[in-house]
Formats: C-alpha cells, structure tokens, sequence
C-alpha cells in the first residue's frame, strides 16, 4: 500500500465525469428501493428478490468494474502509468493499492447503499441488509482482482469487463444452471445466505466451496495483475 | 556519470521490423537521437526506459539491463511523449507525487526546486488541465527532474512548443548535460538537434545510419557529393584541372566563385593542395556550401 499511489488514483477515479457513473448507480438503486417501498405495502415478499437480482447481479458488479477498471486501466490506457511505472516501486505495491482504492470506492458505493437498500426495503430485518452489505464487499473484492487482472491484460477491459458483468454475472449466473456454479454472483450469495435466515435467499453454491473460489479468484486475478504489469510494454508512438 | 549500451538490439512487432540491429552508446552530454517519423526512435527510447524488450540484444544502464528493473528508475528520469498527466492535479502536486514516489526524503523542497528549474514556480499551484502544450511539458519535465536523476530520457520533447519555450528547452538541456548528466532526446527536426546536441545518433528505417556530431557525421559520408566552394587566383584553370579528376562530378563557374561537385572527399581533399600547387594556383578558399544537418539527413534518407 502506498499512499501517494492511492491518492493519483483518487484523482483520476474523482477527477473525471467518468467518476459521476459511480454516484449514479447506488443512486439508482436506492430510489428503486424507496418508490418501491412506498407504492407497495408488502415488501417482505420481494426485498431479497430485488437486492439479488438487481443489487449483487446489476449494482455490484457494475460498480466493481467502473472502480476497479477506473484505477488502473484508464491509466494505462492513456499512458499516464508511465508516471508510476518509471519508480523504484514494487509492481505488487501498485497492483495491491489500486485494488485496495476500488475495494474501499465499492464498501462506500455499492456495499453501503446495499446495506441503505435492504433497510428502507424492510427497516424490521436489518440483519439481512448486514448480510447483503456483506456478499457486496466479498463480491466486491473479487470482481476487483478479476477487472484488475482485466486492466493490464487487454486494452478493451471495459468492453470486455461489461459483457461479462452484464451477461455471465447479471443473466447467465442468474437463470443457467451451469454457469450459475461459476458466477462471482452465486458464491457471494452464499455468503448471504450464511449470514440471514430470510427464506428467498438461496444460492447454488454450498458455502465453503464458495468462500474457496472467491479467495482462488482474488489470488489468482491479484498476482496476474502484478506479474503482467511486470512486463507492461508500453506502445510507443511509431 | 551513466552510460545507456545498446548492443545488437534489433525489436520486431509480428512481421514489422522496428529497430534493426542498432549498436549505440550514450554517454554523458547531450546526445540528440535524430531520424523521420517511424524510423524506430520512439521504439529505441522506450527500449532505455525500460518499458519495452528488444527482441535480440541487450539494452543496459551502467551494465545492468534496464527492462524488468526498477531500481534502475533511481537514476533515470523519463519525458514521455504522451501527454497524459494526472491533470487533475496542479503542477505542484504532480511533481510532489512524484519525488513521493521516488521515496525522497524531502519530496516538498525537491519539488520546489525541480518546478523553478523549469521556471514554472507561478503556474504551479494551478491545475495541469489549465496548462498550455508547452506548460505541460515543463511539468513533466520537473517530474522527471525532481529526483536529479543521472540519466534524462525526452521523447520528442520540442512537440507543440512555441519558439521561446524551445529555446528555454534548449537552454535547460544543454545546462543538465553541461553538469555532466546523460541526456538523450529524440527528434525528426533538424535545427533542434542541430542546436543542443554535442552528440548525434541518426537512425533510419530502424537502423543505425550515424553517430557522431553533425560534422562527423557528414565526415563519414565520404561518398556523399557535396558541393564545395573555391575561389583562387585562377578559378576557370582550376576548374578544369579539378573536372578531369573523377572525384568530382561537376564544375560551375557562374556564381562568382568556383562551385564543384565533389563525389570523392577523401580523394578531393587530397588533391586539391597538390593540384593548386602543381598549377601555381593560390587558393584563397575551399569550403563545403551547405554544412546543415538537413543536407545530412535528406543524403541519408535518399540512400535508402
């Protein structure tokens, strides 16, 4: 972790218009929440449907890739990693720290509005919304070593990142038996399920065999990330 | 002191050769890397920098190889072409992370004093993205200088400057390489590495076409015709006696003085005493017409 590198990122997360599509999201999300809990008087029914379907398939990982794609692949794209890369500093520091800013954008923009969410959907069961802020963050931490490893290693990580958020995680994790397994989507709600008892919540994946793959794919997407960026080529101009 | 070794370094991308088989040492002073757009200078310095492997040969600062080795970013300092910047931030504090980054132990004052070097000590608290093309490559410039690094890689550094800021450019190169530093800027313009460079690396169609300064350069080119000037005693005898030796190719005597294409200059250069002498002909001058790097180039470029 390096300081000086969180704050660039910062800059450049914040810096730009790109960084207002952070904001909107969780937006979105809450206002569904509140005009839903305001024009239909039982919620209970469908409150888990819509943090799962529409909050850990659409929010989080939508959120993770704007975060996650937003600190390192804006950079590369545009060279101004040559800034970073041009110093006496670990590859590992710079991959770690930039994961770390997207982790700590996504508690703040998709793991805490999760949390607003689930209680303005059913203030009475706040131990659900806990459980949701929770697969968030799992959810979280490995979309962003998947759109880190992304970043360093295609030149079209948002459009690639996109199609996989939108189409593996948000559809094919949701309604295909088979992918549903594979899905960041699936092992976070497992987490959830763990940690409520409300009735709807139910994921595919057994528990430990999804606390085993979010830590496989956060390691395996972490250190791919450091050992591309080890050999950035940099395009030149010819 | 550092010395940048390029041995037998060739680079390809697929089928496209980029840099063939170049063999350079940039030692310290200033050392302009001359060649047209796409003739592999860019490729050469991101090869220095460390952000690009050669395919075959090796690339070495002091000895050590540069790719894949970070500590070496102690002691070079890098101007890229590109002009992303963190532009977000002002120029100080672009400088600033930048000393942070290179863990100085006083990032603050180096920063200050890498800003007034390029004398932008009152743009400094205001945004990059404010900045003019010219400001902007000021601000780089301080952050590759922050660290007092002993090796300054400039990509195309004059791009987008008005005339003054060149000059400052100018001057603040020649300073850096005066103190002893290793500097190396690439450029495809010819007076400006005509102006600051005591050294010349011309690279051609990724090859290694020369080295040396201008006039070595031109030196080599000993099979170049050049147009040389005399004026004697008796330019139209001499004129004949020069014609019916074959090192040169062409007499004029139209321009008030003796003009004469000279094809061979090491043979010219010999004979020309002896012949005067021979003849009882006082030379009162002999001088090469155009001395420019731009005639240098265009030879070069034409021979290919």
């Amino acid at each position: 972790m390096n300081v000086t590198i969180a704050r660039l990122t910062m800059s450049t997360l914040f810096g730009h218009r790109r960084g207002l599509l952070l904001f909107i999201l969780p937006a979105v999300l809450l206002v569904l929440c509140v005009l839903l809990a305001l024009t239909v008087d039982d919620t209970a029914d469908f409150s888990t449907a819509l943090l799962q379907m529409f909050g850990l398939a659409v929010i989080v990982p939508l959120v993770s890739l704007l975060a996650a794609t937003g600190a390192l692949a804006s950079e590369i794209d545009d060279g101004s990693i040559v800034y970073l890369l041009s110093k006496p500093i670990k590859r590992s520091t710079i991959i770690v720290t930039k994961a770390l800013v997207a982790v700590a954008v996504i508690i703040v923009l998709a793991a805490v509005p999760m949390v607003i969410a689930g209680l303005i959907l059913d203030f009475g069961d706040p131990q659900t919304a806990l459980a949701f802020g929770a697969g968030t963050l799992v959810a979280g931490i490995a979309y962003t070593a998947i759109f880190t490893a992304l970043s360093v290693m295609s030149g079209n990580a948002v459009t690639i990142g996109l199609i996989y958020a939108l189409l593996w995680e948000g559809v094919m994790g949701q309604y295909v038996g088979g992918a549903k397994a594979l899905s960041v989507q699936q092992w976070s709600l497992a987490v959830v399920q763990h940690l409520t008892d409300a009735p709807h919540v139910k994921s595919d994946v057994k528990l430990p065999i999804a606390l085993i793959l979010l830590v496989a794919v956060t390691l395996v997407g972490i250190t791919l990330a450091i050992s591309r960026l080890r050999s950035l080529v940099l395009s030149t101009a010819e | 002191m550092s010395v940048i070794q390029i041995d037998q370094v060739s680079r390809w991308y697929g089928n496209v050769v980029a840099v063939n088989d170049v063999t350079m040492t940039i030692g310290p002073g200033v050392t302009g890397l001359l060649g047209p757009n796409g003739a592999g200078k860019s490729t050469l310095i991101t090869m220095m920098a460390g952000f690009l492997p050669p395919s075959t040969g090796t690339v070495t600062l002091d000895g050590v190889p540069v790719w894949q080795n970070q500590a070496a970013y102690r002691h070079i300092g890098l101007v890229p072409e590109t002009e992303a910047v963190y532009d977000t931030l002002t120029g100080a504090q672009f400088v600033r992370a930048n000393a942070e980054l290179q863990g100085l132990s006083n990032p603050a004052a180096a920063a200050t004093a890498a800003i007034s070097t390029v004398e932008l000590t009152d743009a400094a608290k205001r945004r990059i993205s404010t900045y003019s093309k010219g400001m902007k490559q000021r601000i780089k410039m301080a952050a590759a200088l922050v660290h007092e690094p002993s090796v300054l890689l400039l990509d195309e550094p004059f791009n987008g400057m008005d005339p003054r800021q060149r000059l400052h450019l100018m001057d603040l190169l020649r300073k850096i390489g005066a103190d002893g530093r290793t500097v190396l800027f690439s450029s495809h313009i010819l007076e400006e590495v005509q102006q600051v460079a005591t050294h010349i690396e011309v690279v051609i169609s990724g090859r290694h076409a020369a080295s040396g300064d201008y006039r070595a350069i031109r030196t080599l080119m000993t099979d170049r015709p050049v147009l040389y000037r005399l004026r004697s005693s008796d330019d139209r005898r001499l004129a004949s006696a020069l014609i019916a030796d074959p090192c040169t190719s062409g007499a004029d005597l139209a321009a008030g003085a003796l003009q004469v294409q000279v094809a061979d200059f090491e043979r010219f250069s010999r004979i020309v005493p002896a012949l005067a002498r021979d003849l009882g002909i006082r030379l009162l001058e002999v001088a090469p017409t155009d001395e420019s790097l731009e005639s240098v180039f265009s030879y070069l470029v034409g021979r290919r």
